[in-house]
């Protein structure tokens, strides 16, 4: 076991280096150069060298990502040369936004996938069984960006019950700030419902096919009670698997949603670090979402590891 | 006595062509979008539509009329012709990208899975380090920098596929290559350009088939998004995507300046989705398996 | 004693459409149980007997199909609706299945499962409802019952378990109770004591039960009736001590004989039946028997034997070849 996590790990140090690489080079190899970008009009080619030296731009490649890298390690990611921040600070300043966001998310597709995974299972081979089936499946083929159009139109527009864009932190009004979520938090909940409800449901009928629920019948329990005590619990250890996956899948996926909602987020850090070719922060937040990215599939893959007999119950 | 009856294997043609005989309504009419969709596309010159980029500023947002068939955009245009053509574009996006992911990943899978060893580790190595960057700033930071145009696009959303054509056709290289054909084959001294392309690549290529086609639904999705930011296909080309986000603006007087877009991006989708679907049931070598 | 019938079976058959075409799996039985008395039911495993039981039950898969009348106290169980077929249940008709390691549900407790069923159909308070639990568990030869309240099914054993589900199904004081082979899934050494506690239960509550088994030994001494199935029919059915005394029917004798013996001498041939049981989705004209019996004549190959009576009207059976010696087990 313990040479099974060892060879994993050192598997996962030359990953991490690659990643860190090639975040590197996609922000170092552009056209045009840095210093006259930041410069703007103020450039001139004495104040461009001066500053080339000083960013340390007349060095070789190979010996700027080694002193990047150094710095990292040590825990320095640098700091923006727009805002002034250190990469750390924007992140632990965005980061929250789109926790709230994930959870959020995770948890609205929760309360919309596994009721209906309940009663699909209940009443399997019937008419809602069947549609809802079907809705799960084309839920798949509608991209993000047009369940975000879709509830903005509805709520926001026709019915103006909620904000269409926005963001106020929780620490100064709860409320509000929960109604700024609630649009974005249904979109990407819309997303993941279906996921949810398949893994339930499968797992629902499989188990409603047991003894023991025979038994339950026979006792003359409320069926109710049969679907929700009796059934669902021995049901439920996949979903919770991958809820905890899902949440932390989520974490590149928050992108479009944060900028068409306009929450200060990681994902509309990254993009307004695109446009201002502020390069510091875009290394640095990249090399950070996809290390943790790696590391996340690193303790999943451990997991199911240790739960693999467990796990392989059969679903689709 | 009771005797034993021994079920002995369909050979796999048979069972395809017996299951394919169960497909329903709901897949003829995914593929009869999907044709309709290419034909409209493909013959968008010949068709009797005004000009996509012809502005008319006296009209704009105008509603349906018989000149105008879905109105005009915000800036006049007739909204059927950008539809037509935006398909157009979508569309070569949508194709021509999983075409990259299709010969370089499943090349590599192929080759991967067949020989195994270190190079396998090698590759499926590099494809997790890919896998590692959220494929959509990966692909916005490309274009960023790279500049938008279509080709980029293209290549960059065809690069970020690969590692999935990659596991699809590692995956089904490593549960073919055990198989007693390519044993024989070996056995009767084959060399292994031969295996890969007479004995292997026939067998693979169905389920890359299907996954191509899902492959085209997500590209699809992707670039719709990433125009929809403004950040895929350069204006003032204009894919569903972009009308989709052009249309955003106007959501509270002309929302159909959005949805029809949106609709259209839906059902063939969709449709590519269920094809895909259905196909990779089909054929896919392990029953049932991920 | 005997009065009225509790149970009557009328002409019961179950049809079960598979993919190879339908399953007879009951294939028009009548039956009849009174209060406080015990009916055995005999057979090959696939013969029906498993089928029959939730069909008195009301407990058949969703795709199955009956037909006939389920008579308790004088209600058409199969015409009942859900809701009064649900308050029937624990309080009149109850159920010990035959493997407690699957009926028993393993992430609830047997306090849970225990209280669930006295709260559903007695309406007792959670204090009242515990106190009875312990209460049964006791009466079931159960050890240390409160500390059982908090424990899993897995953490007891076998023979403990199936205490567990007879319990369940004695706590609402049922008149009718099924016990599906309730021991085969046991060791031999616990099968004799929860016979014996069915047995002792069944009448201290002067409670009707079946006794479901593939043993002709198990139902000697316990039963007061014994219904021997086969191919979903019944094909022999007396008082117990009658069939014991006098079979007619040459399976109900080669059942017997396939028992081994104390008394007999070692090493001793146990005489199996040649032979499976038929394919139920393919009938076969004439006796379902005939293919393994070997006293079959012409007539048995054609021809379908209905039951008929015997010497007495109790004893019934389908044969056109009956034994005519008398087979019984030695006293």
């Amino acid at each position: 076991m313990l040479g099974f996590i060892a060879r994993r790990l050192f598997y996962l140090v030359p990953v991490l280096l690659a990643v860190s690489l090639l975040t590197f080079l996609i922000a170092s190899l552009l056209p045009g150069d840095l210093a006259y970008v930041i410069l703007g009009d103020q450039a001139t080619p004495e104040k461009v060298e001066a500053l080339r030296q000083d960013l340390g731009l007349d060095q070789p490649i190979w010996w700027r990502y080694l002193g990047w890298l150094g710095h990292v390690l040590e825990g320095d990611f640098g700091r923006s040369f727009r805002t002034g921040q250190t990469v750390l600070e924007a992140v632990a300043e965005r980061l929250p936004v789109s926790f709230e966001l994930m959870l959020f998310a995770e948890l609205m597709g929760l309360v919309i996938g596994v009721p209906i995974a309940i009663i699909c299972a209940a009443r399997s081979g019937g008419i809602f069984d069947r549609v809802m089936t079907g809705s799960a499946f084309a839920m798949l083929s509608v991209p993000t960006f047009l369940s975000a159009i879709l509830l903005i139109y509805l709520f926001a527009v026709q019915l103006r019950w909620l904000p269409a864009t926005g963001y106020v932190p929780f620490t100064e009004d709860p409320v509000g700030n929960l109604r700024f979520f609630v649009l974005p938090a249904l979109t990407l909940a819309l997303a993941e419902w279906p996921g949810i409800m398949r893994v339930l449901r499968s797992d629902m009928i499989a188990t409603l096919q047991e003894d023991y629920i025979a038994l339950a019948k026979a006792k003359g329990l409320k069926p109710s009670r049969i679907l929700l005590v009796h059934a669902l619990k021995p049901s439920s250890l996949t979903l919770v698997t991958i809820t905890g996956i899902n949440i932390g899948r989520l974490l590149g996926g928050t992108v479009i949603v944060e900028t068409i909602f306009a929450l200060p987020g990681i994902g509309r850090l990254l993009v307004g670090a695109i446009y201002t070719r502020d390069l510091i922060i875009l290394q640095g937040v990249v090399l950070l979402v996809a290390g943790s990215f790696v590391m996340m599939n690193f303790i999943v893959d451990m997991l199911y590891a240790v739960l693999d007999p467990r796990i392989r119950h059969g679903h689709a | 006595m009771a005797t034993l009856e021994l079920t002995l294997e369909k050979d796999v043609g048979a069972e395809i062509s017996r299951r394919a005989r169960r497909l329903g309504p709901v897949f003829w009419s995914a593929v009869g979008w999907m044709v309709f969709v290419f034909a409209v596309a493909i013959l968008a010159e010949v068709l009797p539509l005004p000009s996509p980029t012809d502005m008319d500023m006296l009209e704009r947002r105008a509603p349906i009329s018989a000149l105008h068939w879905l109105g005009t955009d915000g800036l006049g245009r007739d909204e059927l012709a950008r539809l037509v053509y935006g398909a157009r574009i979508s569309l070569i996006v949508g194709l021509c990208a999983p075409v990259i992911g299709l010969t370089i990943g499943g090349a590599l899978g192929m080759l991967s899975g067949y020989f195994r060893g270190r190079f396998e580790t090698l590759v499926v190595g590099s494809m997790d380090v890919l896998l590692a960057f959220p494929p959509l700033i990966l692909a916005l930071a490309v274009t960023a920098y790279l500049g938008q145009s279509i080709l980029n696009l293209t290549v960059i959303l065809g690069v970020l596929g690969i590692p999935a054509f990659m596991r699809v056709a590692r995956a089904a290289t490593l549960t073919l290559a055990r198989r007693e054909f390519v044993i024989a084959a070996q056995a009767l001294g084959a060399t292994h350009a031969r295996i890969l392309l007479r004995e292997l690549l026939p067998n693979v290529a169905l389920p890359l088939l299907a996954f191509f086609l899902l492959g085209v639904a997500v590209t699809i999705v992707v670039e719709g998004a990433l125009s929809f930011l403004g950040l895929g296909v350069p204006p003032p080309i204009s894919s569903w995507g972009s009308m989709i986000g052009e249309g955003r603006e106007s959501l509270d007087v002309a929302p159909r300046l959005a949805f029809i877009p949106a609709t259209a991006m839906f059902l063939t989708v969709l449709s590519f989705n269920l094809v895909g679907d259905t196909l990779r049931a089909l054929t896919d070598p392990r029953q049932g398996a991920l | 004693m005997s009065g009225q019938a509790l149970l009557s079976v009328e002409s019961v058959a179950v049809d079960l459409p598979t993919a190879r075409g339908n399953l007879r799996a009951v294939d028009h039985v009548d039956l009849t149980l009174s209060a406080g008395r015990t009916l055995g039911i005999v057979g090959e495993s696939g013969c029906g007997k498993t089928m029959l039981s939730r069909a008195i039950l009301q407990l058949l898969p969703k795709k199955a199909k009956l037909s006939g009348r389920v008579m308790f106290d004088g209600r058409d169980l199969a015409s009942c609706g859900a809701d009064q077929l649900r308050k029937l249940r624990a309080r009149s008709l109850a159920v010990v299945f035959q493997d407690p390691m699957t009926s028993l549900n393993p992430v609830l407790t047997i306090g849970t499962q225990l209280i669930e069923t006295l709260q559903e159909h007695l309406d007792l308070d959670a204090l009242a409802a515990r106190k009875r639990t312990v209460d049964l568990l006791a009466a079931v030869g159960i050890p240390a019952p409160e500390q059982r309240l908090m424990q899993y099914p897995h953490q007891l054993s076998g023979g403990m378990r199936q205490r567990v589900a007879i319990a369940i199904a004695l706590s609402c004081e049922p008149k009718l109770l099924i016990a599906d082979e309730p021991t085969t899934a046991l060791d031999v050494t616990i099968q004799a004591q929860i016979l014996d506690l069915l047995a002792r239960e069944q009448r201290r509550r002067h409670m009707a039960m079946i006794l479901i088994t593939h043993d002709l030994g198990v139902v000697a001494g316990r039963t007061d009736e014994v219904a021997v199935m086969y191919a979903g029919r019944v094909v022999e059915r007396a008082p117990t001590q009658a069939l014991f005394k006098k079979m007619h029917m040459p399976y109900t004798q080669a059942l017997l004989s396939a028992i081994p013996k104390l008394d007999a001498a070692p090493h001793t041939r146990l005489p199996a039946i040649s032979g499976r049981p038929p394919d139920p989705t393919r009938p076969i004209n004439g006796c379902s028997f005939s293919p393994r019996c070997r006293y079959a004549i012409d007539r048995c190959r054609r021809e379908k034997p209905p039951l008929a009576d015997a010497e007495t009207v109790d004893h019934k059976y389908a044969c056109f070849h009956p034994l005519k010696l008398s087979a019984g087990i030695g006293t």
